[in-house]
């Protein structure tokens, strides 16, 4: 498979420091039993008076790459924002069920929303850096977190040498990083979620806005940093889910057009030997 | 029907290309250097300047803009945030009435409440009284600017783990910082020539003061007082006056073009 090869080439650079995993080759499976990250138990989210998304139940194994796909409206962004709680900031949704990280309720409403941030950190469809220099894109969320200011060039090189950016963006670091290409906007987002060590990082649609070049630099990123964080990755795009996802979540609408869970399992029973019907016609074209 | 708007279009021009041409042909022949840098003198007495109104006006202005200024970029960004809730609505409404209330009116308010307790007429008075006429421009400029920036940076900085304040203070408010500055600049340009209040407040000196608790000259009243003068010496001043206010007020909003869109070009921020 090509990305592995490109993974095992050298081209990419270190993931950051601490992480010692070997890469696998993605869609293998869990190489043995993986602990759970994020244990979600009947997640249901409501706008308002519509359900988008009904009795979720899933376990986020740690180190790998979750993918969610499914139908535009089933849900699947609206599950990822509500893991870091970025639906609070949507007037009139409600959340119920469990999302557990580490023995904790993460959806409680008396939960530290901030520190669930740090921890769970996100990456968004389009890419959104702030309309500031690439330096201080990647140190803002340190500096917020209490990095020392003579710390923050050592914490912005490793970050950025993690996103196997540095090379392109060493020379130019104090320029604003609205000038750079739509793809390195998106791993320069992916750079700065990184730079606050989060245990999590969940990605929605992080490639729909990327040309194919940046759609593949974004892909081989996503394969280094699985040995260091739990990745959900929602995406429209099957091929996509089948290249970088070692598990994979499908999930589809009820006639109330609430999203639900329809199947979960290693990507590559997902893809070859769906149990459900409704997957088997998704994942091979035949609808959505 | 577009030969209407062009017509239309010049005839909007127009009045601005005849006022600047009008007041430096009327202006010049009365400003010389002396003028800039002299006190007035009495009737009569040549070579009289306006430096104690160049100075009252920019420690009036710059008073309200100090007071004005932080004051409305914290209730645009209030405003902003809750633009959903009926405050923000109720905010928008009081911001428009505000706007709508005559310069003269706010002077009669500002006497009450500044110089009658004060007992006199000061710089303090006329300071407060522009600081009024600017706060409703300052909002709504501000407001309409940090509308554009886009919620998805909001949502990048929360989704870092930063308190709503701190994506305020480090992210929203920076991006939209031209725009603001150059409603800023909007609301300086409108106090600087704002007369009729500062017949209630800051009231006129033709001695240099600095002090912000004795009276103080400023520039459009000085117009006012010269033009009504029965003195042909006086009214060619008021000219003279006139369009050295013009020329720094517009000089003021060059300079700030100059500068934030020097910045813009840097980090691609929001402009107007």
């Amino acid at each position: 498979m090509t990305l592995a090869t490109q993974h095992d080439s050298g081209q990419s650079s270190l993931p950051a420091a601490g992480s010692a995993a070997p890469p696998r080759p993605p869609g293998a499976g869990p190489a043995s039993a993986p602990a759970t990250r994020i244990a979600i138990h009947n997640l249901t989210v409501h706008y308002g008076t519509f359900c988008a998304v009904r009795n979720v139940t899933l376990d986020i194994p740690a180190n790998q790459v979750t993918a969610i796909i499914g139908p535009s409206g089933c849900g699947k962004s609206t599950v990822v924002r509500s893991l870091n709680r970025m639906t609070d900031l949507v007037p009139g949704a409600r959340v119920s069920g469990e999302a557990i990280l580490d023995g904790e309720n993460i959806l409680r409403p008396e939960v530290d929303v901030v520190n669930v941030r740090r921890r769970i950190g996100m990456v968004f469809q389009r890419p959104n850096p702030f309309p500031k220099s690439i330096y201080d894109n990647v140190a803002y969320g340190p500096r917020l977190h209490g990095v020392r200011d003579r710390d923050l060039d050592e914490v912005v090189e490793r970050t950025l040498r993690g996103a196997a950016l540095w090379d392109e963006v060493k020379d130019k670091l104090h320029q604003s990083a609205l000038a750079l290409s739509g793809g390195q906007q998106q791993r320069l987002c992916i750079a700065r979620a990184m730079a606050v060590e989060p245990e999590v990082i969940l990605m929605d649609e992080p490639a729909s806005a990327i040309d194919p070049i940046g759609t593949l630099r974004i892909e081989e990123l996503i394969a280094d940093l699985r040995a260091t964080y739990t990745i959900v990755i929602v995406t429209h795009n099957m091929q996509q889910a089948s290249r970088v996802s070692d598990v994979t979540a499908f999930f589809t609408m009820d006639e109330d057009r609430a999203g639900y869970m329809v199947e979960f399992g290693p990507t590559i029973e997902i893809f070859t030997n769906p149990r459900n019907q409704l997957t088997e016609d998704y994942v091979s074209g035949r609808f959505g | 029907m577009l030969g209407l708007a062009g017509l239309a279009a010049f005839l909007a021009v127009l009045p601005l290309a005849w006022i600047i041409v009008y007041v430096t042909q009327a202006g010049l022949p009365a400003l010389t250097l002396d003028f800039f840098t002299n006190l007035p003198t009495p009737v009569g007495v040549p070579g009289g300047g306006i430096i104690n109104a160049i100075v009252g006006s920019a420690i009036t202005v710059g008073l309200g803009l100090l007071l004005a200024g932080p004051v409305g970029t914290l209730v645009a960004i209030y405003a902003t945030a809750n633009a959903e809730r009926p405050i923000g609505t109720v905010i928008r409404f009081a911001t428009d009435t505000l706007s709508g209330v005559p310069s003269i009116v706010m002077g009669i308010f500002a006497y009450t409440i500044v110089v009658l307790p004060q007992r006199h007429f000061s710089a303090l008075a006329g300071g407060v009284v522009l600081a009024f006429i600017m706060l409703p421009i300052v909002i709504r400029s501000t407001e309409e600017m940090l509308k554009l920036v886009p919620s998805s940076l909001r949502e990048a900085s929360l989704a870092l783990g930063a308190a709503e304040w701190r994506t305020w203070r480090n992210v929203l408010v920076p991006a939209a910082w031209n725009g603001i500055l150059t409603g800023l600049m909007l609301a300086v340009a409108r106090a600087a020539g704002e007369a009729a209040p500062m017949l209630f407040t800051a009231f006129g000196n033709p001695f240099m003061s600095v002090s912000l608790d004795q009276p103080i000259a400023t520039l459009p009243h000085t117009i006012y007082i010269y033009a009504i003068s029965p003195y042909e010496d006086w009214r060619a001043k008021a000219w003279a006056t006139a369009l050295v206010l013009i020329i720094l007020v517009l000089a003021l909003n060059v300079a700030a073009r100059y500068v934030t869109g020097r910045r813009a070009r840097k980090l691609g921020t929001v402009t107007r």
